[in-house]
């Protein structure tokens, strides 16, 4: 398949103004510490206008707009919540790559451990089923004696 | 005029599939020899019908026949050869008949090489694969005629979107396709074994090396996809999460769980009604990744124009033959008998783990990436699944796959000993534990990093254990060890090297919590440093190609006052469409490389630049190639000639082809 990726940045490109491309240098802060965190919280906000691209990754101007956006928020000293919460309120929760945990998403955050469990228990329930289908001891008394005196004590 | 015939053979295609998807069964029901012998040359009729169109659509292109809309819209005088033949795929229509292509290509496979299968159960199968041919074809035919013609032909195409001008256009698609569309002879094998009520270790030694086949391909095929999205995106990411990428990503999981339980099956007739669960479930998955591309309902931004129509049709072949197959599945299940008994720590009991944490993180991506259709649809509400939520799910799932890989080879057939098999493990663990405490002293950084490269050592090393007590266990020589290697199972190095590729895989991976990167504006002449390396940028060069001009950025990589390397980054335009791509500079040093990209280049030679040091981030595609190969090997096993041999007897002529 023609990555879907290639294929959105390919569309971006003709709709963006050719200057934009991911982070730019002069994006970055000075403060280390601040731009480390700009960098990990835009790897978690989704570019609205891409598919399924971060701003951290995006080549689109919202992107550009939304990374200092972040930056400017960091700088006025705001926490990754406040800004995350922030950011909600504005555009809600498509912005947030990583779905928060509430009562629309629990099916989502629980799908994982209820197909293990699910599976788990299927097993379980067959393994039973088939044990108790076939009989436990498939020698008799008799072939079980002679089988061990063939195998020697040690073998049975 | 080979435009003309090249969709007459369409056509003729269409209707020799719907005889195909007849006679065959019917001859099947009413065991009648002659009918079921039908769909052999039928099926190879319908492989070189097809073939015949891809080649005219194929000539099309490269005699730029602007008379064809397919033409116009996708290439450009100017463009190059090369893809003048890979653009034919490059598009919505033209990757619908390669698809196809594929497709009756694995009937006729199976038409030629499985003569040794039951009569019946060969009918039935180029019949399912009939049926899926009938209806693809019927979609290109009525949705998506690649020969279609303008009345009044431009001078001029549009020429291929840039980002597919690229070599990795050239063998992603063909792979991947080979690995989607290979996984629908397992669905066949699956529906006529149903049918016919055929469900043993003959069933499962005649599917594993299909299935092996398309595991090969989609395994070489993602990796492909990823490598080019590496080196093409220009901020050297390989892997998004991304719903197209899912959408391949499933279809491989399932095809590993059910590579896994056909040995089972073969071996030991367990696992019935669960392998051929899994048969079909594999090929759903490709169509559900096909219906997704194509449809539009994931994307608002997307390439295969999405008609509504298309979206319609798609699904609709997705209901029947996903619904249809799962249905006669219901029926036929409750049938089976379960054989083969076996305690939970055996060999059987690990691969039986194996598929439950398999199918757990193909059910997981299946969710993730179709969640926020599902609750946009049904609330109104809209979401975002995107890499950290599978970071979060997906990656503990597999690490556990991880830890029980090495344990699942050595475990026996029927009954095992934990504490023996953990016991041969040690150096396994030893390697992985040193390593971590070696790494963690020499780089410290991330935790993650350090604990997923001894994870990945221990898989490397566990993988060979098995393989190690049986080439040089006892008293050993020169000739024994060589003697061994020729007696032993090919599949058995197929495993070993199949589990060590992943294993490879792995530290690729964790070695990126080591990287560096800058982003950085960089003038004419100025030095950077970047990892162990030091860049110096020499200056901006324009440059042009066939279809493009270029900018090219001369970098030159030292280490130690010494030149290593020279990279060329580039940003190229593309005047026919107008479009600009970017052109990473990368240099492979060791495992490691040292990736550039560049943009806005200003009047003055200063550049806009991304440099990274990747450590070790080879090893992720090397891995796969490793994991290919042991595919490759176990492939080449003895087992599957058995079939071929008996037929080479019959026939008095020596068959040095596998039966594959």
């Amino acid at each position: 398949m023609i990555s879907a990726r290639n294929i959105i940045l390919a569309c971006l490109l003709v709709l963006t103004p050719l200057t934009a491309r991911a982070v730019q240098p002069d994006e970055i802060m000075t403060d280390q510490r601040l731009e480390a965190r700009a960098r990990a919280l835009s790897a978690q906000l989704r570019c609205m206008v891409c598919q399924n691209e971060s701003i951290d990754e995006s080549n689109a101007d919202l992107a550009r707009d939304l990374r200092l956006l972040v930056r400017e928020r960091l700088q006025a000293g705001d926490s990754d919540d406040q800004i995350r919460a922030y950011l909600v309120r504005r555009y809600g929760d498509f912005i947030l790559l990583k779905p928060p945990f509430k009562p629309e998403t629990w099916l989502l955050w629980g799908a994982p451990f209820l197909v293990l469990l699910v599976g788990g228990c299927i097993i379980f329930i067959a393994r039973r089923r088939q044990k108790s289908l076939v009989p436990a001891n498939l020698l008799s008394e008799a072939e079980r004696a002679k089988l061990n005196a063939l195998l020697g004590e040690d073998g049975s | 005029m080979i435009v003309e015939t090249g969709h007459y053979a369409l056509v003729l295609a269409l209707a020799l599939a719907l005889v195909n998807s007849i006679l065959p069964v019917w001859g099947s029901i009413a065991r009648d020899r002659r009918l079921m012998a039908v769909a052999p040359p039928v099926a190879l009729m319908g492989f070189g019908l097809v073939a015949y169109a891809y080649v005219a659509l194929t000539t099309a292109h490269v005699v730029s026949d602007f008379s064809l809309v397919n033409v116009v819209e996708n290439s450009h005088s100017a463009k190059p050869l090369i893809y003048k033949i890979t653009g034919v795929w490059g598009n919505h229509e033209g990757s619908m008949l390669l698809w196809v292509l594929v497709l009756s290509l694995f009937a006729a496979a199976v038409a030629l090489f499985s003569r040794s299968m039951p009569q019946d159960l060969r009918a039935n199968v180029l019949a399912v694969q009939s049926w899926i041919a009938a209806a693809f074809l019927l979609f290109i035919l009525l949705t998506s005629n690649p020969f279609a013609r303008l009345a009044e032909a431009p001078a001029e195409g549009n020429d291929l979107n840039p980002l597919l001008q690229d070599p990795g256009l050239a063998i992603h698609p063909p792979l991947l396709y080979l690995g989607y569309v290979g996984l629908s002879i397992t669905y066949s094998f699956a529906a006529a074994a149903l049918i016919s009520g055929r469900i043993d270790a003959v069933f499962a030694r005649f599917v594993r090396p299909w299935t092996l086949i398309a595991w090969i391909s989609l395994t070489l095929g993602i990796a492909m996809g990823s490598y080019w999205a590496y080196y093409t995106l220009g901020w050297g990411g390989f892997w998004f999460w991304d719903p197209v990428e899912n959408a391949s990503l499933m279809p491989w999981l399932a095809a590993t769980a059910l590579l896994h339980c056909t040995a089972v099956m073969e071996k030991r007739e367990a696992l019935k009604i669960w392998t051929i669960f899994l048969s079909i479930l594999a090929f759903s998955l490709s169509l559900v990744g096909t219906f997704l591309v194509r449809s539009g309902v994931l994307t608002s931004v997307h390439a295969f124009a999405s008609d509504p129509t298309r979206g319609v049709f798609i699904l609709l072949i997705l209901v029947i033959f996903i619904g249809g197959s799962f249905a006669l599945f219901a029926l036929r299940a409750g049938g089976l008998k379960q054989g083969g008994l076996f305690a939970p720590v055996s060999r059987e009991g690990a691969l039986v783990l194996n598929n439950l944490l398999l199918t757990t993180c193909c059910a997981t991506v299946f969710i993730g990436t179709l969640y926020p259709l599902a609750l946009e649809a049904v609330t109104g509400e809209k979401i975002s699944v995107g890499a950290p939520f599978f970071n979060l799910t997906f990656v503990p799932l597999f690490i556990p796959l991880f830890i029980l890989m090495p344990f699942g080879q050595l475990l026996p057939w029927k009954r095992g000993d934990l504490a023996g098999v953990a016991q041969r493990l040690t150096v396994a663990f030893g390697a992985g534990l040193i390593f971590m405490a070696l790494l963690a002293a020499w780089r410290g950084g991330p935790a993650v990093s350090v604990i997923l490269s001894g994870v990945a050592l221990y898989v490397l090393a566990g993988s060979f254990v098995d393989l190690g007590r049986r080439l040089f266990g006892g008293d050993i020589s020169a000739s024994i060890v060589s003697q061994r290697v020729r007696c032993l199972p090919r599949h058995a190095f197929g495993t070993a090297f199949a589990h060590a590729g992943l294993g490879v895989t792995l530290l690729g991976l964790a070695a990126t919590g080591w990287g560096a990167e800058k982003i950085i504006s960089l003038k004419p002449g100025e030095r950077v440093e970047i990892g162990p390396y030091e860049l110096t940028f020499e200056s901006v060069v324009p440059g042009n190609g066939p279809n493009y001009s270029e900018l090219v950025g001369r970098t030159v990589i030292g280490a130690k006052g010494a030149v290593v390397a020279t990279i060329e980054p580039a940003t190229r335009f593309y005047p026919a469409r107008g479009m600009n791509r970017s052109e990473a500079g990368i240099a492979t040093l060791g495992f490691g490389q040292v990736y550039m990209s560049i943009a806005d280049v200003a009047a003055n030679g200063v550049v806009n630049a991304r440099i990274f040091w990747k450590p070790l981030v080879s090893l992720i595609w090397i891995g796969a190639l490793v994991m290919a190969f042991g595919g490759c090997l176990s492939l080449s096993d003895r087992s599957f000639r058995v079939g071929i041999a008996r037929r080479a007897r019959k026939a008095q002529v020596p068959s040095p082809q596998p039966a594959e």
